[in-house]
């Protein structure tokens, strides 16, 4: 008789639990692709993604060019491969940003309570309240378009949901006996948040940034088609789509692909982060 | 087992929790969970703290050790760490300590929770959890610490080699052990005992007792041992209180206490144990109604709503906390002359 035996540790346990999930590792190596596009970009690019080529200017998807050319003739699948770059490194880093200002006040929240954590609230509640992309737009216009700038503004409003899921576990946790205990045996305040409380916070914490980068991407794109975003010769994925719009009908690869480019990964990140959530944190199953 | 000397005196320790309610989250009552409790406890004994569900019993033990701030009072605590460099012991107010006092005082007081479950941090290893005591106070650092957690973990009867494990790899007795190993991790005078092996199994919860009771032999520990089994304070205590909405009623030595006793509401709560033996009746004494919200008490003596034996000034004056003679402390009017009946087995 075979003894089969299975590993409880908190990580066999979420790979059970993760792999069984047929779209969530689909997703996953969407992530993993694109992740691996974008860091090897400058050895993965068939061509230059900013030389010029009158002659070839507007090609179909061929086999030299295998998403085609722009009106200047530069190779699409380069400058393709390029924007994942940029639109993947503005992600990473407005998500980086909000949310470690979202673990930090709502740590800070969750942990102390009243004053601050009703102001705090409300605060969250009003930001909350505006449709993101009006005020994306009204903040990048007030600022002026850099990719500095895009990274600065979307990680700046984009806190308050994490904000408010640190502050819940916060909550919860606080009232369980091992706070007590650490506090018993004569740990601090700040000892108690990042060392007791945080880590069991993680999990859904880890969702809320999974599932906080297509949001990231989408608007950065939202915000590049709209000009307001990472302006030419700098390319993502949005000033790509914003570029071939025009020359839609004579030219359907230049908006198609890039455009494909931002659903696909979207939707990659999207699937990861459900399955994740559901792994991590069986409370949140539908 | 116990010697004369004091260790803690608990003063008019009262602990009330605002009640609020609107909008502007006013104030409108105050639950008084705990509501004047006069004791002490003498060094390497064990006390008791019985009554039943919401009697303030638990936020009694917290409120000494400050994981509540109490309302009011005084908690007195003779310090053997505190003064070592003079050899005596050195008296603190632990309600009224600041901040870097009460750190220290941490050292001497601990405490052991009910629930073997929520009170070890899920992402911490046993061996973090026992040795996190020692790391907050700067005591040992590296092998040295880890020998000391081993050490720890032997004398609770556990394995040295589960440090690297997690909390959820243990049942629910091996967790209390490690709740205990922690607890003397910083080598204590004083643990507070709260409700410790109430979630452990029947057969589990001997075992927790009998360690608990040579850990004391071996580490000269003082015990206020929170508990609502009255067959396990029996066993465990030398001296036992009866807390009833936030006052204690009654405290006198174990024996005396269960063959004596002097308030009516032991007298009822006695009655109420089980006694293994299928031929014995015992008249037992129902208590009418429930207990009254600790937010709005009643007056006079708190409990003379539910008392078979209550007079007219029971309504209206609350009785004093005495004692009888031979350190039998009662809050009765009628204490002297009342003749309850006592638990014949337990």
């Amino acid at each position: 008789m075979a003894v089969i035996k299975k590993k409880s540790t908190f990580l066999a346990i979420f790979w059970r639990q993760f792999s069984r999930n047929r779209m969530a590792l689909a997703g996953g190596m969407l992530v993993v692709f694109f992740t691996v596009i974008a860091i090897l970009a400058p050895f993965l690019a068939p061509h230059d993604p900013r030389t010029p080529n009158i002659r070839n200017r507007m090609q179909p998807p061929s086999e030299e060019h295998l998403l085609g050319t722009d009106a200047l003739g530069r190779d699409m699948l380069s400058r393709t491969i390029h924007g994942a770059r940029i639109s993947l490194l503005i992600a990473v880093l407005a998500v980086a940003l909000s949310i470690t200002i979202g673990i930090l006040l709502g740590s800070l929240a969750g942990y102390y309570g009243g004053l601050f954590d009703s102001l705090l609230m409300r605060f969250v509640d009003l930001v909350l309240s505006f449709p993101t992309l009006y005020l994306l737009i009204t903040l990048v216009a007030l600022v002026g378009p850099s990719i500095f700038m895009l990274v600065l503004v979307m990680g700046g409003l984009g806190w308050t949901g994490t904000a408010r899921i640190v502050r819940a576990e916060f909550l919860r946790l606080r009232e369980q006996e091992f706070s007590e205990a650490a506090r018993a045996i004569g740990a601090g305040n700040l000892r108690i948040m990042f060392r007791h409380l945080l880590p069991n916070a993680m999990a859904p914490i880890i969702v809320a940034t999974t599932l906080g980068v297509p949001g990231v991407i989408l608007g950065e794109s939202a915000l590049s088609f709209l000009g307001l975003g990472v302006l030419p010769p700098e390319m993502s994925w949005g000033t790509l789509v914003n570029a071939g719009l025009p020359f839609f009908r004579t030219a359907w690869w230049l908006p198609i692909f890039p455009g494909l480019a931002i659903f696909l990964c979207v939707l990659g990140f999207n699937f990861l982060g459900d399955g994740l959530r559901d792994a991590l944190d069986p409370r949140l199953k539908r | 087992m116990s010697s004369e000397k004091i260790l803690l005196e608990v003063r008019g320790l009262k602990k009330y929790f605002p009640v609020r309610a609107g909008i502007l989250r006013r104030v409108v009552a105050q639950v008084k969970a705990v509501d004047g409790v006069d004791m002490y406890i003498k060094e390497r004994e064990t006390l008791g703290l019985v009554g039943e569900s919401g009697c303030g019993k638990t936020t009694a033990g917290r409120s000494i050790l400050r994981l509540l701030e109490p309302t009011a009072g005084e908690v007195l605590f003779r310090s053997k760490k505190l003064a070592e460099a003079g050899g005596e012991y050195m008296e603190v107010d632990v309600a009224a300590a600041p901040r870097k006092l009460l750190k220290s005082l941490r050292r001497d007081m601990q405490i052991i929770f009910q629930d073997p479950y929520s009170s070890l941090n899920p992402r911490m290893t046993v061996g973090a959890i026992v040795g996190e005591p020692l790391l907050v106070h700067g005591i040992s650092q590296g092998r040295e610490r880890e020998e000391r957690v081993r050490e720890l973990l032997g004398s609770v009867g556990l394995k040295p080699d589960h440090m690297q494990r997690y909390p959820h790899e243990f049942s629910g007795g091996q967790r209390q052990r490690i709740g205990v190993a922690r607890a003397l991790a910083l080598d204590p005078q004083l643990v507070v005992a709260d409700e410790p092996v109430s979630a452990l199994d029947v057969s589990i919860q001997a075992q927790v007792l009998n360690l608990l009771e040579s850990l004391q032999e071996e580490f000269g520990l003082t015990y206020l041992f929170v508990a609502h089994d009255l067959s396990v304070v029996k066993h465990i205590s030398d001296r036992v209180a009866v807390m009833y909405l936030g006052r204690i009623v009654e405290l006198a030595e174990t024996e005396a206490l269960f063959s004596n006793p002097k308030h009516p509401y032991t007298e009822a709560l006695m009655s109420a144990v089980p006694v293994p033996d299928p031929d014995y009746n015992v008249e037992r004494i129902l208590l009418a109604g429930d207990v009254p919200s600790p937010v709005n008490p009643p007056s006079g003596c708190y409990f003379h709503p539910r008392c078979r034996y209550r007079k007219e000034v029971c309504e209206t004056d609350s009785p004093t906390y005495r004692d009888l003679g031979g350190e039998h402390f009662v809050t009765c009017h009628f204490a002297d002359t009342l003749n309850l009946q006592p638990v014949r087995t337990i």
